[in-house]
């Protein structure tokens, strides 16, 4: 018997970096995540990701891939000419619900509809994090942020996107499920769905993503445990967790 | 190669594939759709990259990341779409890696007509898209100028490391002319040292238009200048006519231009001293060469099919040593090259005062000829 047990090592997909999140925020789970399966994917080599705008901008720091950097919402057609032009390297877009499903709608249907053989990774923490908690699409009927101040008012400020519902009706979708980050079990599964994403890429099975629910104890303006609490008894009734399209070639893959 | 019949706008998008185009990110607007239609089924049948974006945000965006990896990449669009690719323009500055767009220019503002214009010449020389950046303008005249141009637009984009934009006139995109082509190059894949294209075995790269520091930005809006001022030195290009001896000289670029070179030869024919320059760089501006010219005019006469843009160019290099007249049709509408005889008679006749604006002349001269009022 050793005494030493390795439990903890960094990812080689890992630069040396220390995240600028702030305490009890899961982008750095999500990071962590996606660093894993790029690890055991063998692929960082060939993986370039596309940071989008938001909180995650500074995504090119911490991973040890190739890196650009897209403007606000533009990330899957940036994405989109990556691949065209290096369709044997690796792709993703990682991107927050204001990038993705405000601003960045268009390109993001758009991709999917392509079946472009990209992976998304999309963090949903219901409101702009960067900017300081503004109403983001994905804000919850009645939930206060810094420009819904009496609770997002669904008469005049409109209902919540489920992104992953929509994108899933699109035939160029190989892959499409919402997980959360909010507790050990479910960040397993995370992290087996973010493995299956990059699977489906690389197989050329089409779009794939993964909608991770996700805290903002900071813009919220609760504490971390709170945060996950929230994400538990708010966020997941609201963003049913599940597979909302597997395609029956993504069903065959074997990890 | 021999010489065929081109339309323009197919003769563009050819002459990109025999550059070596690896490419083609766009979306349908009149009057340069053809160049889109025409790559749909070229650039897939010799295996090469073709996307017909869900907007012109999507396609600038779809260029941008190719960009990033190296290839020899490209967008066309029309006035309306170019305005929305702005954003990633100034993004592709800011990131200083090349791509290449075409704009056939259509009347405007706002939806305004699918008419051949020279109204965004402004846009495509000053910058339009947000922050302090240079970029490299063509302005063809010809069927074969576009043609050359092409190639010499993405040799100077990489070069560079810099937006190269073609801007042309509807009327250069639709009409047919004979043309040489040159020959067919295999896409470019050159291993740039900046390259995104997958870290295999080498230290990862990042392309990125953010400097959160200030003074990182500074030094990068420093650089980008500094980079232009090589530009400005080695690739200034424009046209001479009947200069040597003028006493008149017209400059014009594009299909403005063209139409004065068949008034100038008429002019000629009648014994008038007058010559034409047309800027090819219309960014970099050929400066030097009007400074020159200046010295030896009796008067410039500037025609654009425009409110008077290039004007100001012109204004500042002459800095009120000469009178300098103006002459537009804009709005879609192409001058008659009889209509700028009549300027240049205008001209000889003398005598020309120099003027703080020789468009309120113009202006003048428009409506009475027009038979409008002034509202």
């Amino acid at each position: 018997m050793t005494t030493e047990n390795l439990v903890y090592e960094r990812p080689e997909a890992f630069t040396e970096m220390p995240t600028h999140y702030c305490p009890g925020c899961t982008h750095g789970v999500a990071h962590r995540l996606v660093a894993e399966v790029l690890d055991e994917m063998g692929i960082v080599d060939k993986t370039i990701g596309v940071a989008p705008v938001g909180c995650a901008v500074f995504a090119y720091n911490y991973f040890a891939t190739d890196f650009v950097e897209a403007p606000h919402g533009r990330a899957p057609a940036m994405a989109t000419g990556v691949k065209r032009v290096l369709p044997d390297r690796v792709v993703f877009t990682y991107q927050g619900d204001g990038d993705l499903a405000s601003i960045g709608m268009g390109e993001i249907v758009h991709a999917a509809a392509r079946g472009e053989n990209i992976t998304v990774i999309f963090i949903n923490n219901a409101n702009y994090g960067m900017t300081g908690g503004q109403m983001a699409p994905t804000t919850l009927p009645g939930m206060k942020t810094s420009s819904s101040q009496s609770g997002r008012d669904v008469e005049t400020q409109g209902y919540p996107i489920k992104v992953s519902e929509m994108l899933s009706t699109l035939e160029g979708v190989g892959y499409c499920v919402r997980r959360s980050l909010h507790d050990p079990k479910n960040i397993r599964l995370a992290k087996k769905a973010i493995r299956a994403a990059f699977e489906t890429q690389v197989r050329g099975l089409g779009f794939s993503m993964v909608e991770l629910l996700s805290t903002c104890p900071t813009n919220w303006g609760i504490t971390p445990v709170n945060s996950l609490k929230f994400v538990e008894e708010h966020m997941v009734p609201a963003y049913p967790l599940g597979d909302y399209k597997v395609s029956d070639a993504v069903k065959q893959i074997k990890i | 190669m021999p010489r065929e019949l081109w339309k323009g706008n197919e003769a563009i998008a050819e002459s990109a594939v025999r550059a070596g185009l690896g490419a083609y990110f766009g979306y349908p607007i009149t009057p340069q759709t053809e160049i889109l239609e025409y790559l749909s089924r070229r650039m897939p049948e010799l295996g090469r990259a073709f996307v017909q974006a869900e907007s012109e945000l999507g396609a600038i965006n779809m260029v941008y990341g190719a960009a990033c990896t190296g290839a020899r990449v490209m967008s066309s669009s029309s006035s309306p779409g170019v305005s929305l690719m702005m954003e990633g323009l100034s993004y592709i500055a800011g990131t200083e890696i090349p791509a290449v767009l075409v704009n056939v220019m259509r009347g405007g503002p706002g939806l305004g007509n699918i008419a051949p214009a020279q109204s965004d010449y402004n846009q495509a020389v000053r910058g339009g898209g947000h922050g302090d950046y240079p970029r490299i303008v063509l302005a063809p005249a010809s069927v074969q100028e576009a043609i050359d141009l092409m190639a010499l637009s993405f040799d100077l984009a990489e070069k560079y490391r810099m937006i190269a934009m073609m801007i042309l006139d509807g009327s250069v995109g639709q009409m047919m002319e004979p043309a040489e082509m040159p020959a067919l190059q295999e896409p470019h894949r050159r291993e740039f040292d900046w390259a995104t294209n997958g870290a295999m075995n080498r230290e990862r790269r990042i392309l990125s238009s953010i400097y959160l520091d200030p003074h990182d930005e500074e030094k990068t809006n420093l650089r980008l200048l500094k980079n232009w001022k090589n530009v400005q030195a080695n690739e200034v290009r424009y046209k001479e006519y009947f200069l040597d001896d003028a006493k008149y000289v017209i400059v014009g670029f594009g299909t403005a231009g063209r139409v004065a070179l068949s008034a100038v030869r008429e002019a000629r024919a009648l014994g008038i001293k007058v010559g034409l320059l047309r800027p090819i760089t219309v960014s970099p501006f050929p400066y030097e060469a009007l400074d020159q010219l200046t010295g030896q005019v009796e008067a410039f006469l500037v025609t654009e099919m425009n409110m008077g843009q290039m004007l100001d160019d012109v204004l500042l290099t002459v800095r009120g040593r000469v009178p300098v007249e103006f002459y537009g049709r804009p709005g879609g509408v192409v001058p008659f090259h009889d209509e700028i005889l009549d300027e240049i008679h205008r001209l000889a006749s003398g005598p020309l005062a120099v003027s703080t604006d020789p468009r309120d002349s113009w202006l003048a001269r428009m409506y009475s000829n027009l038979k409008v009022t002034a509202q």
